[in-house]
């Protein structure tokens, strides 16, 4: 769990979302997983956050469980998620509800296209949310719901338009409608492009790209892509095996990585522009979480691994100006003439 | 010139989609491929890239003859293998092998890596004995990275990660000596850090064993990494082929410069991605008259609607089907 030794934050500048030392376990038959150790974060009003990893780091659990929406076999084992200084885990429930939750914070899930109930119209969904939390009457939560939804390029039909109506992109339009219904300051999605096809993610991402622009609203991104992230966010956090291994400004992290994961993810991704070079992939999968991990988790599959890597965790470290690392070599991946 | 292995002239497969609780009017023919022609040289890499629904699955099947062509022909070395007996193309499906996306759900999870690898081997009568077979196997486990192959061959799917798995999709086909393996999406439902060591192992059997791959796939840029040619289609027709350098150089049609304006990109003083077509590819845009795309194209005019654009050879082997060009 939580490490012995301090931890650096990584932090950019004033936040306004601070996740510090978030550790959430999932226990499955009797069996614990260590799904996030210690993971911190922060993000700063207006800017584009994003979370980078692979399927199993622990991405989609961080989203829910700032959102407080994790499943019931998760449990929080430590770490505060502060909302403008305020611990949003500690609240009760209906505080939570009341002045949080899409208030403050929203979510587009994965696969938010079948978020919605298929025998009501979607524009009555957003409406009765508006309702509810803003208690307005029917007929004016109705007419917001109806200009969200032009906003994000849907059109109505006079009757109500329903979910099996609609392509995978335009759910997705509506999921963003939805959560933006109560303008929160912060939307957190998660995976928001991941099943729809390349013009249409390009639709969905400039629109989340000018709201936040538009806005101020802060935008946390959560994706496996990393050309996506590369040109949609600001800073970024690179997960593995449920801990963050590197932080740093997202030009400075594609340009140049600093830990072996991260060094070696960007081999394996090909690029539409600039030169062709023989990619390479990592060899090898990540560590089962439910094990109790002595080391780095990476070690198994790093090129620089060490004897003092097996024995203790790295802790996260900023190395350079707000470059922060969690790798004992780091240095090894600074080029000589920067050294 | 290189004499082409195999070749799809005239590729019509129309379905008709039951349209749910419609009362009136005709269930739609959705045409999944049409008029598709194609030819792929012996040991090229040719990419299919395109949206879901723009046919290039269905064109995938249709050129290893698994399902058959409303009209038109495959030819195969002079064989028009969709009016072939069953048998004859029994014989010749070991030449023609396809890879299907998730590799979890083409193998029966009850039969182990050896099983898996050696069922055509066995249907094909291609070994005489045991050991042939087990040498055999090991060669083509070890061809596609899987070493060493005794690690290996005993394990059943669920041991195996979604990587090796693919690897050993790769395997089964490879081992038939194939002169021709269809990759349908193999590395989409792979993680990031696995998708190169699958791709590479497609460039490796290409260069070893001088296998030809029609290389499926959504993403231009790992079309741009594994091909020597691509073709770009978009309902059911191909609307620019050329070779894969040429293609990133100068690209013309429409449809393939909006897919490469909103790839994102890996450098990161590079263009953000832009969106250059409204709306999303749907089959009611398909017209028996006029250019598929010309319903969404912001260069499309008078003529696009009147008259349907056929391939034509712009420059050399660069073929663009647009009034445009």
């Amino acid at each position: 769990m939580a490490s012995g030794f301090r931890e650096a934050i990584p932090k950019f500048g004033g936040a306004d979302l601070e996740v510090t030392n978030l550790s959430v376990s999932y226990l499955v038959q009797q069996t614990k997983f260590n799904a996030l150790d210690s993971v911190s974060l922060s993000a700063t009003r207006g800017s584009a956050v994003g979370v980078v990893g692979e399927s199993g780091c622990g991405k989609s659990t961080f989203a829910w469980s700032i959102l407080r929406s994790l499943p019931h076999n998760a449990q929080v084992e430590g770490g505060e998620v502060l909302l403008d200084g305020v611990d949003i885990l500690s609240m009760s429930e209906e505080d939570f509800g009341s002045k949080i939750r899409w208030k403050e914070l929203a979510l587009i899930p994965q696969a938010s296209m079948n978020m919605f109930n298929p025998v009501f119209s979607i524009d009555e969904q957003i409406a009765e949310t508006i309702s509810v939390h803003l208690g307005l009457s029917i007929k004016e939560s109705r007419e917001r719901a109806k200009s969200l939804l032009r906003s994000v390029g849907i059109d109505l039909r006079p009757n109500g338009l329903y979910p099996h109506q609609l392509s995978g992109g335009m759910k997705q339009r509506a999921a963003i409608a939805m959560a933006l219904a109560l303008s929160p300051k912060i939307l957190v999605a998660d995976e928001p492009t991941t099943a729809l096809d390349v013009i249409v993610q390009c639709q969905i991402m400039t629109l989340l790209d000018d709201l936040r622009r538009n806005t101020a609203m802060t935008l946390v991104l959560i994706s496996h892509d990393v050309s996506l992230i590369t040109q949609y966010t600001d800073t970024v956090v690179v997960m593995y095996a449920g801990r963050v291994v590197e932080a740093a400004s997202t030009k400075e992290l594609i340009k140049k990585p600093l830990h072996p994961y991260t060094s070696a993810l960007l081999k394996s991704i090909p690029s539409i522009r600039g030169p062709k070079i023989r990619l390479k992939g990592i060899p090898g999968s990540p560590p089962n979480l439910s094990m109790n991990i002595q080391g780095c988790r990476f070690a198994a599959r790093c090129a620089f691994v060490q004897e003092e890597c097996r024995l203790r965790e790295p802790p996260l470290e900023e190395v350079e100006s707000n470059h922060f690392v969690a790798c004992f070599m780091w240095y090894k991946l600074v080029e000589p003439r920067n050294l | 010139m290189t004499q082409d292995i195999l070749r799809g002239l005239g590729l019509k497969k129309y379905f008709t989609a039951s349209k749910g609780l419609s009362l009136f009017g005709q269930p739609q023919l959705i045409k999944a491929v049409d008029d598709v022609d194609i030819s792929i040289k012996p040991k090229e890499i040719v990419a299919i890239v395109g949206e879901s629904g723009s046919g290039k699955t269905t064109l995938g099947q249709l050129l290893v003859g698994a399902i058959k062509p409303s009209y038109g022909k495959v030819v195969y070395r002079g064989e028009d293998i969709s009016q072939i007996p069953a048998g004859r193309m029994r014989s010749l499906r070991r030449k023609l092998q396809i890879i299907y996306q998730d590799p979890f759900e083409s193998v029966d999870p009850r039969f182990t890596v050896f099983d898996i690898v050696s069922e055509g081997v066995l249907a094909h009568e291609m070994v005489s004995d045991r050991s042939q077979l087990r040498s055999l196997l090991r060669d083509a486990l070890e061809t596609v990275g899987l070493i060493p192959a005794s690690q290996f061959i005993d394990r059943y799917p669920h041991q195996l990660s979604g990587g090796q798995l693919q690897r050993v999709a790769f395997a089964r086909a490879a081992i038939l000596n194939p002169e021709i393996i269809v990759a349908d999406e193999p590395v989409s439902m792979l993680d990031v850090s696995i998708k190169a060591e699958v791709v590479n192992t497609m460039l490796d059997l290409r260069d070893t064993r001088g296998i030809a791959f029609v290389f499926i796939t959504h993403d231009f840029a790992w079309a741009r990494y594994a091909s020597d040619r691509i073709a770009v289609m978009y309902l059911g027709k191909i609307v620019e082929f050329a070779d894969t350098d040429e293609l990133f150089a100068n690209p013309l049609h429409p449809y393939t410069r909006a897919l490469m304006a909103a790839t994102p990109s890996m450098e990161v003083n590079s263009e953000p991605p832009k969106v250059l077509l409204k709306g999303e590819i749907n089959h009611r845009l398909q017209t028996d008259i006029g250019c598929v795309l010309a319903p969404r194209c912001p260069h499309a005019f008078e003529r696009c609607s009147r008259e349907t654009p056929v391939l034509k050879e712009v420059s050399t082997n660069h073929y663009v089907s647009c009034h445009l060009f």
